[in-house]
């Protein structure tokens, strides 16, 4: 897509770790975009590098990593490469994200009201006074009830969707364009879950705002993204939209994966596992298609480094042995 | 993760133990070193006697305060007792006054705190008012106290030194104990048929213990030093036993008239001693403590 | 079916703001206030029975009392009220504090929800596998050896592995050592705390297929707690719905997922992720659940925040009652069926004839 429409764009993105057993090359050349007001996920299990491809693009990496190559352009500006000045400018403005765990990732000591002021100071220049009164309308947006009494409560006193709530209205406080949503509902309830997206999407929505939603949760994905990008073991596998992933995964991982969900199965002897395990990332002989060795499709072909197959429209594999499109899956996905 | 090693079968405790020791040894040179150093003063502990060159009661006045030299390395005392014997043999004392202390101290502190912070309640309360009660004395007084109360020998040295260090034991027992009462294998263990007295040995003290490690070769040191102090005001060991506080106490007399070594030598082995103590703590608890393990 | 686990009227309630605190309590007496503490009602008057060879599911919101179901019937909490039959015996008679050396005490097991955290992290797998052997079975030397490994590869987990420490294990290895810990005194109830719900979905695939084939070959019943509904639907026969203490709907697995009837029921069902192709519903709960502590026993729990919400709702407290192999507690059941309105915040109930 041309530089105009994408939102983001991540190419070639390499992330390699130094750690006490080894060089963990956490992620190799991946590649995605983003275009503006489009909600994209990044599907992985654990170990796949999808929250190590976020902290990356927001510049939060441990002090162990580093950005061996790679670009991530935000309009015209590398973020890879900007100064600490223009990523301040970007950070918490126009990319904000938020994170898992939401109880952890507030300030357990200051009230909410006043973390959601900060942003309106910093990045929006709102004086004091000023904030505080927006801060309580942001957290009426986000759907707190009794946001004046709420303001001045300190997250240990919120429940679990309540703190994902206000995290939620510092993140958006300052408008941002892009979203980047790390399994934010990972340890909430089902409904509360469903409750929080709906208020992402909206929000979402009403700002015109693109989102990278990053989860392991496959059903979820499809449910609330537009397209998905598949990731196993630092690489993206495939990157495409709901209907095409679902009707005709081409990547012989996706289509693992997709049959392992339990959603997937009406019984319990329908579930396929995986097989195999992922690879030791720490390996210096890591063939280049990380799933080479676990791969029941795997041909000679394979010891060559990863294409980026298009097989479709915005369908892209990198296999060289796709799934043909003629084969029955291994059952029929629920009907529509 | 894929299970990288190779399928080896299955290796008794032991030996998975001393392996485990090689690598931490290997990895920081420093733990080696204190490693070292600690086997030699067991080394000296065990084998003073034998090895001492001279009797360290055998007075020998002719040779009275003779400056370190080729017969006497270290020098005479006062009562031209060889100096380096005395420094050797003392080496028993001490570490067993270490030893004995720091195993008291956490029988006690340790089992205490654990069952403090595991019951809760009027256990919780009497062992906290003990623990406050200790700690409002200045801890070397008390020491002080306990020894002129009770008699100077050594018995009564090792007992203060737990007494004095049984608030901080206590202390830190109990706040892993607490934290660890409600983990799910405490649970577990109860489903798997364990009474409450079971688990608090056989479950909690266990995991309890590597961080008590590191705080006991601390107050390894600091029992070696309160003999030592407890000793130089003359309540500690009685003369003519050798032991290095009280050959600090004597010699410093000496050391306005010059004769440094007196004191410099017994000063010496009590600095090495506990800075190697101090410094096996760390090298101690990446032994104990399993989740070190790779 | 022969009824292994039957429970009566059992309620948990525990105290608020007093227990411990002593100062607080020597406060209220002084201040001649009512000695009569609030209490928070975990378990409200549950009732149901667990048949032999049944896996039996039980979902609901945290906080809706199912973990301190699940301790008061496995005996590590003892409850306020009720009675816990045991085959014929009655275990609630016996306080949870000595029910560890108990004779009855293998025969309910659990599995943990955190495999790592439920395994002491200063014991190996295999001590960990050992310890209820040796602590109920009394085996000792080769034949218990003998025994852990049996159990550990009917858990396919390597033998060489027994020597290993939890932390060196991956979360899958993990949850096996959990299991064959729980199995190995041959349990007829197994209870299964969320045990896959820190697992990647490769890994739970073989982990529930393992607890599958176990069940069958051990003969063993399960009751399975989890948040997961689509993993209940594949596992379970019977499911049952709790909602802030009380058990508000039961029925077989399929037939509760398929066609809930409780409005809670139907908010859980219409709030899992579906693969993409089906419309999303937007049958949303609004706001939080009513406070669990003193509740006023003439309102019903989910009122206000039921898409119903009627006036009954606030007079009278729904019964649990009986539809063929259905329970339900509401007094909506039979007449209404809730109509799915598109993108709509809030369902519309319509009746139906």
């Amino acid at each position: 897509m041309t530089a105009a429409a994408a939102a983001l764009r991540v190419e070639r993105l390499s992330v390699e770790f130094r750690t006490r057993s080894g060089l963990v090359r956490a992620l190799d050349n991946v590649s995605f975009s983003v275009r503006k007001g489009e909600t994209i996920a990044l599907v992985g299990e654990s170990g796949s590098g999808k929250s190590v491809t976020a902290y990356a693009i927001m510049g939060i990496l441990d002090l162990a990593g580093r950005v061996t190559n790679g670009q991530v352009m935000f309009g015209e500006i590398d973020l890879l490469a900007a100064s600490p000045k223009q990523l301040a400018a970007v950070r918490g403005r126009q990319i904000s994200m938020i994170f898992q765990n939401p109880r952890t990732a507030l300030n357990p000591i200051r009230p909410v009201g006043r973390q959601i002021a900060d942003v309106f100071i910093r990045h929006a220049k709102v004086p004091a006074r000023e904030a505080s009164g927006q801060a309580i309308e942001m957290l009426r947006a986000v759907g707190i009830t009794d946001p004046a009494r709420r303001a001045s409560a300190y997250p240990f006193e919120l429940s679990g969707g309540m703190c994902q709530r206000v995290m939620i209205a510092i993140a958006l406080a300052a408008k941002p364009s892009l979203l980047i949503a790390d399994e934010p509902t990972t340890g909430l309830d089902v409904t509360t879950q469903a409750v929080i997206m709906d208020l992402i999407a909206d929000l979402a929505a009403e700002l015109g705002m693109a989102t990278i939603f990053i989860t392991h949760d496959l059903a979820l994905a499809s449910q609330r993204a537009t397209r998905i990008a598949v990731m196993h073991a630092g690489h993206v596998v495939e990157d495409a939209p709901i209907a095409d992933l679902f009707a005709q995964p081409r990547h012989p991982y996706t289509a693992e994966l997709i049959a392992a969900t339990p959603d997937s199965a009406a019984s319990l002897d329908e579930l396929a596992a995986i097989p195999g395990s992922l690879p030791d990332l720490r390996r210096s002989d890591l063939p280049p298609c990380r799933y080479s060795e676990r791969c029941p499709r795997k041909t000679e072909h394979c010891a060559q480094p990863l294409p980026q197959t298009a097989v479709g429209a915005e369908h892209i594999v990198a296999c060289w042995n796709p799934l043909p499109v003629y084969a029955p899956l291994k059952r029929a996905i629920g009907a529509s | 993760m894929t299970d990288t090693t190779a399928a080896s079968p299955r290796e008794s405790q032991v030996a998975s133990l001393l392996r485990h020791s090689r690598h931490v040894l290997a990895e920081n040179p420093v733990t080696g070193f204190a490693f070292a150093l600690f086997l030699l003063i067991v080394l000296a502990a065990v084998f003073g006697p034998q090895i001492a060159p001279y009797d360290p009661l055998a007075s020998n006045t002719a040779q009275a305060l003779k400056p370190p030299n080729a017969q006497h390395w270290f020098g005479t005392d006062q009562l031209g007792r060889d100096v380096f014997s005395r420094v050797i043999v003392a080496t028993r004392l001490d570490f067993f006054i270490a030893v004995a202390s720091v195993a008291l101290v956490f029988l006690m502190g340790g089992f205490a705190g654990v069952a403090a912070g595991f019951f809760g309640g009027w256990t919780d309360r009497i062992v906290g008012r003990i623990a406050d009660t200790i700690m409002a004395f200045p801890l070397f007084v008390l020491a002080m106290g306990i020894v002129a109360a009770l008699g100077n020998n050594v018995q009564n040295i090792v007992l203060a030194t737990a007494i004095v260090n049984f608030p901080l034991y206590a202390r830190i027992a109990r706040a892993e104990a607490n934290v660890r009462r409600e983990a799910g294998f405490v649970e577990a263990a109860r489903l798997s048929g364990n009474a409450d007295w079971r688990i608090l040995v056989s479950q909690i003290l266990p995991n309890v213990f590597p961080i008590l490690v590191v705080q006991m070769s601390l107050t390894m040191g600091y029992a070696i030093l309160n003999a030592a102090g407890l000793s130089f005001i003359g309540l500690g060991v009685r003369p003519p036993t050798p032991e290095w506080g009280i050959m600090v106490a004597e010699g410093a007399a000496f050391m306005v008239a010059g004769q440094w070594w007196n004191a410099f030598f017994p000063g010496a082995a009590l600095m090495i001693a506990v800075f190697c103590f101090n410094l096996l703590g760390d090298g101690l608890r990446d032994i104990v403590d399993p989740r070190r393990r790779t | 079916m022969t009824v292994l686990l039957d429970l009566d009227h059992v309620s948990k309630f525990f105290p608020v703001g007093g227990g411990p605190n002593q100062l607080a309590r020597l406060k209220r007496r002084l201040s001649g206030g009512a000695e009569r503490l609030s209490k928070v009602y975990a378990v409200d008057n549950v009732s149901f029975v667990i048949n032999k060879g049944e896996t039996v599911g039980l979902v609901g919101e945290s906080g809706c009392g199912k973990s301190t179901l699940v301790r008061a019937l496995t005996r590590l909490l003892d409850v306020t009220d009720g009675s816990i039959k045991l085959g014929a015996r009655q275990l609630a008679l016996k306080p949870a504090r000595v029910f560890a050396r108990d004779r009855d005490r293998a025969r309910i097991q659990m599995v943990f929800q955190d495999a790592g955290d439920s395994i002491n992290p200063r014991f190996t797998a295999f001590d960990a596998i050992a310890d209820s052997l040796r602590r109920l079975r009394h085996i000792r030397g080769k034949a218990l050896k003998e025994r852990v490994e049996t159990v550990a590869s009917q858990c396919g987990l390597p033998l060489a592995l027994l020597s290993r420490f939890p932390h060196q294990l991956s979360g899958g290895q993990r949850a096996r050592v959990g299991i064959a810990r729980a199995i190995a005194v041959e349990p007829d109830l197994l209870v299964l705390d969320e045990p896959t719900a820190a697992l990647d979905v490769s890994v739970q695939v073989v982990i529930l297929q393992l607890l599958q084939q176990l069940k069958r070959d051990l003969g063993m019943s399960y009751l399975f707690v989890s948040h997961d509904l689509s993993v209940v639907r594949l596992l379970c026969d019977r499911v049952m719905v709790m909602y802030l203490g009380k058990i508000v709907e039961s029925g077989p697995a399929r037939t509760v997922f398929e066609r809930p009837w409780h409005p809670y029921t139907q908010a859980l069902v219409a709030a899992v992720p579906r693969f993409a192709g089906e419309a999303t519903e937007r049958l949303r709960l609004k706001g939080e659940p009513r406070s669990p502590i003193d509740p006023d026993p003439n309102v019903c729990r989910f009122y206000g925040r039921c898409p119903i919400s009627a006036s009954d709702c606030k007079t009278k407290a729904p019964a649990l009652r009986r539809f063929g192999n259905r329970h339900v507690a509401c007094h909506f059941a039979e007449e209404f069926v809730v109509q799915r309105i598109g993108p709509v915040h809030e369902a519309q109930a319509t009746p139906q004839i």
